[in-house]
């Protein structure tokens, strides 16, 4: 299987600290990774290594087999990566249609926007993919007076409209209700069967255990150890990340 | 959600259409509605007590004449501050401004022409202001200092620049007037109306392009609004930002060789008593100080408003020691209302 994503060896640290250690992952074609870990054990900087947010302090970043340096958010998003932030990176202030294209809005090659086609491409996208039927909520919405699963859902959205090849779920079921998380367990589903990629993280360890085809496990900065989903039982999963929690080993 | 398959692909939809409702409307642009209320409620006090004065031409052309200098930096101004920035130099920018015009007039000599060293020196002063406001932008962005800080300290720093290259002497520009810059920019239309005026409906025009209709002004109101957001939707902050600041530099500086053409003279304390009035045209036109929102149209409404309280103090017949103190009513009042509209969108 090849690669979409292969991490060799990457450390991170914020000046004294070491966020993340000698990071080896791999992402597979139409795979989806569990990450999984405690608070505070260097999940959020993988993803935002990932993302090109953070550049890594050492080792490489590869997308399918090949060597990017440098790594910036417009240019993951070129390569095809998109992200549901675990902080959403909504723009409250702003209409749906803005939060929709933002960072990518389309314009001409002067830079002008093209509002007609963003505003119809949101409502396309509204009526069709989020479910949004109240008529309460159009493109010219203000994002601030949206619920927490309404603005999940155009965070999710946003992620999809731009043909992306990787998506990353970063904690996406929080604040959710039952009904929002259950939809979006679903959506994650959706993503393998549309031959898609995804890395989806989340606390809950039953929901990535439902969805992923492997689960890797983040202790401390540190790979501590991955399975395949069809090869451990949830209850065995459970009792080693707990175990982890306290030791910092699997066994 | 589950047939996401089909939101990738894409195909032919229908498109969107804007249905108008008055209610919808009045929800998205009640600010400026608002302070287009206090204008004209302000405009018929002052025509009812005063109709000898406000139902004359004379008094609008004289507001025409003098409201741009300072409404012409409250537009960028608007921009920074809804990029969650401030800058507190424009003042500076204007005076430091005109020492490069007069630097570069001195410096030409040798070219005689009056009205091509005019124009060589007007440029040079656009791109003084140009390069101090990417100074600024700089500061602010590249050390991360708030920009209200870093713009008290550079205000001094201009301001001092401006005094020792001009040795605090003022002078006259009498020689201006033999250049085609001086009607064009501060000449009269019909020998009435301002060309000041034109130039600030043109740069108003241009700048609510810029903020509505151009990506720059679509990343300025996402910066403002949630700057950790823009970033990991890959904005480019840093870059954003410190056009913004340049606009403004540029812009400060053209007000101060336009301020200066009108009086045809020079000052070293150019641009001191425009800080204030400026900063609340931005905040009377419904800009908010967090950043995130803001018009520009309310800008140059506010600007209005700032411009004509102090003749229509004197002219509805109170004393000029009585405009300070309207100047602050009408500012704390727009200013409340402004927070009371805002909230009611949540």
């Amino acid at each position: 299987m090849d690669n979409r994503l292969e991490l060799r060896n990457v450390s991170k640290s914020f000046g004294e600290v070491l966020a993340l250690e000698n990071i080896n992952f791999q992402l597979g074609d139409n795979e989806i990774v569990g990450l999984l870990g405690d608070n505070g054990a260097g999940k959020s900087t993988l993803i935002k290594i990932i993302t090109g947010y953070h550049q890594p302090t050492s080792g490489e970043i590869l997308f399918n087999g090949q060597k990017v340096d440098h790594l910036t958010v417009p240019k993951a998003r070129q390569l095809g990566i998109e992200t549901v932030y675990q902080e959403r990176a909504l723009a409250e202030l702003q209409t749906l249609w803005r939060n929709i294209f933002l960072g990518r809005e389309l314009c001409n090659r002067w830079g002008f926007l093209d509002i007609a086609k963003m505003r119809t491409e949101t409502h396309r996208l509204m009526s069709q993919s989020m479910g949004f039927t109240s008529t309460a909520i159009n493109p010219e919405s203000f994002v601030g007076t949206f619920s927490g699963g309404e603005k999940q859902g155009v965070a999710i959205v946003r992620a999809l409209f731009f043909d992306a090849e990787i998506i990353i779920l970063d904690e996406p079921t929080m604040g959710l209700s039952l009904k929002e998380t259950a939809k979006l367990v679903n959506f994650v589903r959706g993503i393998k069967q549309a031959g898609k990629a995804a890395i989806f993280i989340d606390h809950n360890v039953v929901h990535v255990y439902n969805v992923a085809d492997r689960i890797v496990v983040i202790d401390r900065g540190r790979v501590a150890g991955q399975f395949l989903t069809k090869d451990i039982t949830l209850d065995a999963l459970m009792e080693k990340m707990i175990r982890v929690a306290e030791t910092g080993n699997l066994d | 959600m589950s047939s996401h398959t089909e939101k990738i692909a894409p195909e032919v939809s229908q498109p969107y259409k804007e249905t108008f409702s008055f209610s919808r409307f009045s929800r998205s642009n009640r600010a400026q509605l608002g302070i287009l209320g206090v204008f004209f409620g302000l405009w018929l006090i002052f025509i009812i007590t005063a109709p000898g004065t406000f139902l004359k031409p004379q008094i609008y052309y004289a507001y025409m004449s003098t409201i741009p200098f300072f409404a012409i930096m409250a537009i960028p101004l608007t921009m920074l501050v809804i990029a969650g920035e401030m800058d507190l130099s424009f003042p500076s920018i204007m005076a430091m401004g005109m020492v490069a015009f007069l630097l570069t007039y001195q410096a030409t000599t040798s070219l005689e022409s009056v009205p091509l060293r005019v124009a060589i020196s007007f440029i040079a002063a656009l791109v003084c202001g140009t390069m101090i406001g990417l100074l600024n932008g700089f500061i602010v962005v590249k050390f991360g200092i708030p920009s209200l800080v870093a713009t008290i300290g550079t205000q001094f720093l201009w301001r001092g620049a401006v005094l020792v290259l001009s040795q605090g002497k003022s002078g006259t520009l009498s020689y201006v007037r033999e250049s085609f810059l001086h009607p064009l920019l501060v000449g009269k239309i019909g020998g009435v109306f301002p060309m000041q005026m034109l130039w600030l409906i043109l740069i108003a025009i241009l700048g609510w392009v810029l903020l509505n209709r151009h990506k720059i002004g679509a990343h300025i109101y996402l910066i403002g609004d949630n700057v950790n957001s823009a970033e990991l939707m890959g904005v480019n902050t840093k870059r954003v930002r410190m056009q913004t600041f340049m606009l403004m530099g540029l812009l400060a500086a053209f007000a101060g060789v336009i301020t200066s053409f009108h009086v045809v003279y020079f000052w070293p304390s150019l641009g001191e008593g425009y800080l204030l009035r400026t900063m609340a045209s931005v905040f009377l036109g419904g800009t908010s100080v967090f950043g995130g929102t803001g018009t520009i149209l309310g800008t140059v409404i506010g600007a209005f408003i700032i411009g004509t309280i102090e003749a229509a103090t004197v002219a509805v017949g109170l004393t000029g020691f009585w405009t300070q103190f309207i100047y602050g009513l009408i500012i704390v009042l727009s200013v409340i209302m402004h927070t009371y509209l805002r909230k009611r969108t949540k």
